[in-house]
């Protein structure tokens, strides 16, 4: 049997994109990376500042899902407009899914096709442009395949470096995509014009199975290494703590 | 001053291809008493400015509107609004999408009397390519720095519901989140707050902190006591979303059929008493 699974895998790699961080606000959208920025809290940024998703901020950390946890412990309040308020001023990373993604990271959650008409209208452009354009911004995506990573994007919601680029060093200077992280490995913008490089692959994945299903050309330097395994307190944490009944692996399957 | 007065009535001053704003959030606190109100008036192409939720869908499915200036349109625990994917899909409205801070700064200018703010939200991203009519803007100082210069979201009139409120127009909310009600109302020529109840002016404080008072009625211009109002959003602590209900409303965006059927029975009332009949007696 695996020590691991897929799903934690991931969720190791979603907290690594948080470290470093320190005392900002974290706002992960979605199952896993709910679970992977709490295992940062908990683990290696414990200064990071968390919500219960509705208008509180929430000095404890709690399991996903509803599951029994501590007494949550209510720290300070955060509605709506002071999340505006705390993203203008940079103090924040958001973690953001994306239905298509590019090689420069330019992310589309508004619709798939003609704006003016569109095939599928999806979430609308949400806070995608400021955010990107704010502070740094990381992508989880739990289907990597060839709809999701394409040569272009219908519709540039989250704004990626070549379009920042183009706007000029001052216009684009909190502009930074973190880290793309998907079922199959990890990706960042560490190459000389900012192309996505394949970071790392799970343990499972071959280099050519994250190729086959990428849209465009990945930056490749070397031998790509394996995303690091979790800990045994980490696996602790996860199954004990943090995701009791499994809710991460029901978005990432092995 | 006595403020009070009914959906039908404030229905009765909106005129066809006006511009409302619509206040709450997604599934949340909306004033569906009066959306319901607007669905059983003769009212079409109107503009509506909205962080949407079913307000902006059964107002689509029923062909009242021209265009909608949103920065998202949801139902939370339904991510995606069907009846408003349809109207987008089938190019039914004029759609004027957002990034949602630029939004805000589009009802803040509104409401200072501002022709435009500054926001570097939308800088790069396709919400410039897709609405031509958003200029930049240098800054005159030094740093000679470009943002999008955001226009003011001016509206006709503005449509929120409280929690509680007095007959002269005082607004309280008693959920977690206010919103942006307030900039809806300052950004509106005409206001209209609807509420579960209306107390005495001295009984506002015992049902919530001063801090939840965040409509004075300079910014109001008629209440409406509509209990069940935001039904079937979501309006704590007075009541959770009508899930169920939700649900229901959602399906019948697939089928032609079931709207007619659904239209019949909760919207095509005489009054909003008559919805509040018709839902409680599922």
């Amino acid at each position: 049997m695996k020590r691991f699974t897929r799903a934690e895998a991931c969720a190791i790699a979603i907290a690594e994109t948080f470290r470093g961080d320190g005392e900002i606000l974290v706002s992960p959208i979605g199952n896993l990376p709910a679970i992977g920025a709490r295992l940062a809290k908990l683990t290696f940024e414990p200064d990071l500042l968390l919500t219960d998703g509705v208008a509180s901020i929430v000095a404890t950390v709690q399991p996903v899902g509803g599951a029994e946890g501590p007494e949550p412990v209510v720290e300070s309040y955060l509605p709506y407009r002071s999340v505006f308020d705390c993203l203008w001023s940079g103090r924040r990373h958001v973690m953001m899914g994306a239905t298509q993604i590019d090689r420069f990271g330019n992310q589309n959650i508004a619709c798939i096709g003609d704006y003016r008409k569109p095939k599928a209208q999806l979430l609308g452009m949400r806070g995608a442009p400021g955010n990107t354009i704010n502070h740094p911004t990381s992508y989880w995506v739990p289907n990597h395949g060839t709809k999701v990573f394409v040569e272009k994007v219908d519709v540039v919601s989250g704004v990626g470096y070549d379009r920042a680029a183009a706007l000029g060093e001052r216009a684009s200077r909190f502009h930074e995509i973190r880290r793309v992280v998907s079922n199959l490995g990890v990706f960042d913008f560490d190459s000389p014009d900012h192309r996505m490089r394949l970071a790392s692959v799970h343990a499972g994945v071959t280099v050519d199975e994250v190729v086959e299903n990428t849209g465009f050309e990945l930056v490749i330097d070397g031998d790509v290494p394996e995303t690091r395994a979790p800990t045994d307190e980490e696996l602790t944490i996860l199954r004990e703590v943090l995701d009791p009944n499994g809710f991460g692996a029901r978005e990432v399957k092995d | 001053m006595d403020k009070r007065t009914t959906e039908a009535a404030v229905v009765s001053e909106l005129r066809s291809g006006m511009t409302i704003g619509i206040g709450g959030w997604g599934s949340r606190r909306k004033p569906m008493s009066l959306v319901r109100e607007i669905l059983r008036s003769e009212l079409e192409n109107l503009t509506l400015v909205s962080y949407g939720g079913p307000d902006i869908g059964l107002l689509c499915a029923a062909g009242k509107v021209a265009k909608v200036i949103y920065g998202f349109v949801s139902l939370d625990s339904i991510p995606l609004e069907p009846h408003f994917r349809v109207a987008r899909q089938t190019a039914s409205i004029e759609a004027v999408e957002l990034d949602e801070g630029m939004f805000q700064w589009g009802l803040y200018a509104a409401a200072n009397r501002l022709p435009f703010l500054p926001t570097r939200a939308g800088l790069g991203s396709d919400v410039l390519e897709y609405n031509p009519q958003l200029k930049l803007v240098k800054s005159p100082y030094e740093d000679g720095e470009e943002f999008v210069a955001m226009p003011a979201l001016e509206l006709d009139v503005a449509l929120i519901h409280m929690n509680r409120a007095d007959e002269g127009g005082n607004g309280q909310f008693l959920g977690p989140d206010f919103f942006f009600d307030d900039l809806f109302c300052l950004a509106a020529k005409r206001r209209f707050m609807s509420c579960e109840r209306i107390v005495p002016t001295r009984d506002l404080l015992s049902q919530g902190s001063l801090h939840t008072l965040k409509i004075n009625r300079t910014m109001v211009d008629g209440v409406i006591e509509a209990p069940g109002g935001a039904h079937f959003t979501e309006c704590p602590p007075d009541y959770g979303r009508d899930e169920v209900f939700q649900k229901e409303y959602a399906a019948t965006a697939k089928d032609p059929e079931a709207w007619k059927e659904f239209k019949a029975r909760y919207l095509d009332l005489a009054s909003e008493a008559e919805y509040q009949k018709a839902v409680k007696a599922r």
